[in-house]
């Protein structure tokens, strides 16, 4: 039966043309193909790996900053508090000079209050002294404006002397 | 849908009960029409042809006329146009086609003493410049998809060179990569060649106009090739492993030191593997083309039987014609598959490894696992 006996020609035509194909696709086709293929399956293993890679990296990145913000935060209450603490003090210490700059004041203004005071005393009783003294001139101006008045004074006061002689 | 196929179904009637009935009215009763061969037609279709019938017309076929190349042991070599077979009343320059006999729809001569001889026969037929046009078809969807992916290889593509992508890597993936084995990118190329020439042949086949419908891959010729190729690539790539299954291979000594009974048999297996390969390529493409054209020709078979019977059987064999050629289109796929596949199960067993090579790698791969 000819369906099962090869033709020559169609053989020579089938070689020529399959091995042309073969021989392009082989060379230049389907290594290209493949090659990209497993080029692009690197390229996005790559990729993936580098996106997990990445996110590791940026978990630990926050994980670094809650920590730095954790001891700022930290920092921050202890500076605080010392914060405080020197500014109870200074405020005590100068309560305390205060106090002492007070009293100092009070004392040197009780010194000088007990100076003034003596002073004046000491002014008064002279003015009361010259005072009285005047006075006892006036009256006894009044009293010994009349004759009698002075010979009895004398005779008294020479009395008196002669009795303290004696 | 189910109105859409009421519809399909009332215009093919009106159709085909009107096509007979206008025939039958131009042929007058006693002119019984020469009955209508099916064998030849499918007999017809199958075998090559020298020029190539786009349609058949009433005052003749249009067809492309394809060059005829003979070399005579007399006259040396010719190179003319088939048409002129046909202008010349069926002869040219002594040469005709046979119309019985021995040679019978070849190009023959007569000799010095009258009787018919074939001259050497390398004209381009139908089958051959199918099988050129579609090897250029080829090239060209497998460089361009080449060329896309060289230019921008980092893009995913979309459309048809999407497509053909993830076709190339599917058969490489499921078909090549696990019957070959640890070698499979040096056969990956020759076997997706194969994969994918045998493919468009097919489809080619499938389709009844004009650049397609030549019955390449159900042609002895074409997959004859193909498997002679195979077999070289088997052969000539085979590890000495390989050949010393043949020669010597593994079993009793009275099995091959008197008589070399299993070499012989191994040796018969070595031509078998492609000739298989080879026969069922061409099988199953010629078997499908002929039970499409069989059940085409039911249309024409029954013209003669009344216009009630010739329109339900028409209407039956456009049905019957649409699910084969769905099966066939399966079949496509499927023989491009199976060939390739048994060409790397073939390559794969050449490239076997000694028993003891083979041990130490299961051992090594065993350790790799525990260490994983």
């Amino acid at each position: 039966m000819s369906l099962l006996t090869p033709e020559p020609g169609l053989v020579f035509w089938m070689t020529l043309s399959f091995g042309i194909v073969a021989f392009i696709l082989i060379k230049y086709g389907f290594p290209i193909i493949l090659q990209m293929v497993n080029k692009r399956k690197d390229y996005i293993d790559n990729s993936l790996l580098a996106a997990r890679q990445a996110n590791e990296e940026l978990a630990k990145v926050t994980e670094n900053s809650q920590a730095i913000l954790e001891q700022t935060r930290i920092e921050q209450a202890k500076m605080l508090e010392v914060a405080a603490q020197t500014r109870d003090r200074m405020i005590e210490e100068a309560k305390g000079l205060a106090r002492t700059e007070a009293d100092k004041i009070v004392a040197d203004a009780q010194k000088q209050i007990i100076i003034e005071k003596e002073n004046a005393m000491r002014a008064i009783r002279s003015e009361i002294a010259s005072l009285s003294i005047s006075v006892a001139e006036k009256i006894l101006r009044e009293k010994l404006n009349t004759e009698e008045e002075q010979s009895k004074m004398i005779n008294r006061l020479m009395d008196e002397v002669m009795i303290s002689k004696s | 849908m189910k109105r859409l196929f009421h519809i399909l179904i009332w215009v093919s009637g009106l159709f085909l009960t009107t096509l007979p009935l206008s025939a039958a009215a131009e042929t007058t009763p006693g002119e019984q029409a020469e009955e209508f061969n099916v064998k030849e037609m499918i007999l017809e279709h199958l075998a090559d042809a020298y020029e190539w019938k786009i349609v058949n017309w009433d005052n003749g076929d249009i067809t492309v006329p394809l060059p005829v190349i003979l070399h005579s042991k007399t006259s040396g070599w010719h190179l003319f146009l088939s048409s002129k077979l046909h202008n010349n009343e069926g002869s040219y320059n002594g040469f005709y086609i046979a119309p019985e006999g021995k040679y019978k729809g070849k190009i023959v001569e007569k000799d010095t003493s009258g009787t018919e001889v074939r001259p050497l026969d390398l004209s381009l037929t139908k089958n051959a410049a199918s099988l050129i046009f579609s090897s250029v078809l080829l090239i060209i969807i497998i460089m361009g998809v080449a060329r896309s992916m060289k230019r921008n290889p980092m893009e995913a593509k979309k459309g048809f060179i999407g497509f053909m992508e993830m076709f190339i890597v599917s058969i490489n993936d499921e078909v090549i990569k696990p019957a070959v084995g640890k070698d499979h990118a040096r056969y990956a190329p020759y076997l997706l060649t194969v994969f994918f020439f045998i493919f468009l042949n097919n489809v080619l086949g499938l389709i009844p106009f004009f650049p397609g419908g030549a019955n390449v891959t159900g042609n002895i010729a074409v997959t004859m090739i193909l498997a002679i190729t195979t077999m070289l690539v088997i052969n000539l790539t085979g590890t000495k492993e390989y050949y010393k299954e043949i020669f010597w291979p593994d079993v009793p000594k009275w099995l091959k030191v008197p008589v070399p009974l299993m070499p012989a048999i191994e040796l018969v297996g070595v031509f078998t593997k492609p000739f298989a390969l080879m026969i069922r390529l061409f099988a199953n493409i010629t078997g499908g083309h002929s039970t499409v054209i069989g059940l085409t020709s039911i249309v024409f078979v029954t013209a003669g039987m009344g216009a009630a019977i010739n329109s339900s059987m028409s209407l039956l064999s456009v049905i019957f014609t649409v699910f084969i050629l769905f099966v066939e289109l399966l079949v496509a796929y499927i023989q491009a598959y199976v060939f390739t596949m048994l060409s790397a199960v073939f390559i794969g067993m050449a490239r076997v490894e000694s028993h003891q090579k083979e041990k130490e790698l299961i051992e090594t791969k065993h350790i790799n696992k525990q260490i994983n």
